[in-house]
């Protein structure tokens, strides 16, 4: 095959065009993109900082999508000396220079958290996730005098540092949902016997019971703009989908199958709702208009028992749980198509970045939480958080 | 012929990537389908195992049905005449429980089931002569899973099976007014473990009698 050769000058022209092409293809849109270069790590060579907060930047960067280990890096992040953090991002092609900043206050651990953001800003044109906060369900496996598996709603850093108990009720605590920007929490507790609904302050921690009715009472999803709520009740006589407004007003039923409804989150346009039913006759996705309507199946090209699902905060993707077998996550586009394996686990929450999510690992009997970026596929236990951790729910 | 290829070598590269930026910066026509996990998170490979006991379900091959409407939304009112959708009655669940009257009477149920199978038409009928016969007192009906299933898909199967179970006391005559349920999901197992046999004692659902129902609250 002849090709027609081309005089250097256009050749170095052609050289810088890839480079610069390259860059671009990788710092490319926000979320997932679904190109596979764009899918590929980012090698970043991490080094002169202390111990302590090189894990810090490995660990926030390596979650979302960054090679921290690489020999070959393409980003150099280099200390500079001083009392706080102070770091250097550089091109390890080029040597230039692309940001040098410092990071007086907080202790070294938000320090360093800070730099990881810029970082990610900067080469990913995404939000920094690096100093969000995660709630879960943590229970020790004990059991109180009326047979319940002790469990109580905790809040951690985004990787499981600094996690603290915001219950201590000794019954069932389970379902967290943030408030979206607020720091407030609904969940589902057995306090008062039967699963209602609590909104806990987490500044003041004061709490309210929004939701008592018969039945079941469980599953909050706060909607984006942070002024109603999707739930699951069975006080109509079957577990269905409703809908109120978070301060308890306007309840209103949106489903009435005489199956099961369960696990509802919200589109980020606040227009439409997610679930999993058995309408059809095994746990499948469907959507519904927010006021109410029809409720649709959400393709997921063959994928059976689909449940758990969250909706990306771009809009593009929905997250759900497979729950035969091993639990797999799958990751489906929000308009429904074909469903794609992610990795063992379930019960997936978005971050804000729309390609982190947090999610539960099993391993007989022991339940943990992971990080995952969807894109690279990169996995990250959060180990350092004692019992069995589950049902996560980041705060976006 | 080495400069050539060189050349040529760099054309081709500037070609792809250009190629492959012109489709990064419109919305693709046919979607790339996302690599699967790599790096520790393996793509599972196996084929969907079947559910153990399932017997025949209602479900077709997923991409064979297509997104039509299924059910829409009826309003806040039940079916007439149909009383496995009315309101539950708000019955105080504080009072004095009695566990041991029923104990024999429960109720065990398939994988992902809710239905109540005909071996336990007895039980039913025990609970429910009892319940006629005591008016006064009240019924609590704790639905329980193994867990196989995910966490709120649980609480709300629970909740499902000890309704199924109240559907079929009130076609026996009881009264709506003398039962209530309760969900624990897979948080209140009746033995630990990850075997069949555990599993299937975990998926029941449990008669407590409320000898003095306290005011609903």
């Amino acid at each position: 095959m002849k090709r027609p050769f081309f005089p250097s000058a256009a050749c170095a022209l052609a050289c810088i065009l890839a480079f610069i092409t390259r860059c671009a293809l990788q710092a490319a849109g926000p979320g997932i993109t679904i190109t596979d270069s764009a899918n590929r790590s980012i090698p970043i060579a991490i080094s002169g900082f202390p111990d302590e907060v090189r894990k810090v930047l490995e660990f926030d960067l390596y979650v979302v999508g960054f090679d921290v280990n690489s020999a070959k890096p393409q980003y150099l992040l280099k200390s500079t000396p001083g009392g706080s953090v102070q770091g250097t991002l550089s091109d390890a092609n080029n040597s230039q220079t692309i940001f040098a900043r410092a990071y007086p206050g907080g202790t070294a651990r938000v320090q360093a958290h800070a730099l990881a953001n810029d970082v990610v800003k900067t080469l990913l044109q995404l939000p920094g996730i690096a100093t969000t906060r995660i709630a879960f369900k943590n229970s020790t496996g004990n059991r109180n005098a009326k047979g319940e598996i002790v469990s109580e709603i905790w809040a951690s850093d985004y990787d499981g540092a600094n996690a603290v108990a915001l219950t201590g009720d000794s019954t069932i605590a389970a379902a967290p949902c943030w408030v979206p920007g607020k720091l407030e929490l609904f969940y589902t507790s057995y306090r008062a016997v039967r699963p209602e609904i609590y909104l806990q302050d987490l500044r003041t921690g004061d709490r309210q019971r929004v939701f008592s009715f018969p039945g079941m009472s469980s599953s909050v999803s706060v909607s984006p703009d942070a002024s109603r709520v999707a739930m699951i009740l069975s006080k109509g006589g079957s577990p269905d989908l409703w809908v109120a407004n978070v301060d308890g007003s306007g309840v209103r039923r949106l489903t009435d199958t005489k199956e099961l409804e369960a696990s509802p989150c919200w589109s980020p346009d606040g227009s439409r709702l997610c679930f999993t039913s058995t309408e059809g006759g095994r746990p499948a996705l469907y959507t519904i208009p927010a006021d109410g309507g029809a409720m649709t199946r959400l393709r997921t090209g063959g994928v059976t028992q689909c449940t758990e699902p969250d909706w990306s905060p771009d809009g593009k993707w929905i997250a759900f749980t497979r729950a035969s077998g091993e639990f797999t996550l799958f990751v489906v586009p929000a308009s429904g198509g074909d469903a794609r394996p992610l990795c063992p686990g379930e019960d997936p929450s978005w971050s804000s970045n729309s390609r982190t999510l947090v999610f539960t690992r099993r391993s007989s009997g022991d339940r943990r939480l992971s990080l995952l970026d969807v894109p690279t596929g990169h996995v990250k236990d959060l180990a350092r958080i004692s019992g069995n951790c589950s049902q996560p729910t980041w705060a976006r | 012929m080495k400069s050539l290829l060189t050349r040529v070598g760099l054309f081709v590269m500037v070609a792809v990537l250009l190629g492959g930026s012109a489709g990064c910066s419109k919305k693709p026509k046919n979607p790339t389908p996302l690599p699967t996990g790599r790096s520790g998170g393996a793509a599972p490979t196996q084929a969907i195992p079947m559910d153990p006991g399932s017997g025949t379900g209602r479900f077709g091959a997923d991409n064979a049905v297509t997104p039509t409407d299924i059910r829409g939304n009826r309003g806040d009112t039940g079916y007439p005449g149909d009383p496995t959708i009315s309101e539950l009655p708000n019955i105080g669940l504080t009072g004095a429980q009695d566990r041991t009257r029923f104990a024999s009477d429960t109720i065990y149920f398939e994988y992902d089931r809710s239905n109540v199978r005909p071996q336990y038409a007895a039980n039913l009928s025990n609970v429910a002569d009892y319940l006629k016969a005591h008016p006064t007192e009240s019924l609590l009906i704790e639905g329980n899973c193994d867990e196989r299933g995910t966490e709120e898909y649980n609480r709300a199967l629970g909740e499902r099976r000890a309704l199924s179970v109240r559907d079929r006391l009130l076609a026996l005559g009881v009264n709506t007014e003398q039962i209530a349920t309760i969900s624990f999901g897979e948080e209140k197992p009746a033995e630990l473990g990850q075997t069949e046999a555990a599993y299937a004692k975990n998926r029941r659902a449990e008669f407590i009698l409320m000898v003095n129902p306290d005011p609903a609250r």
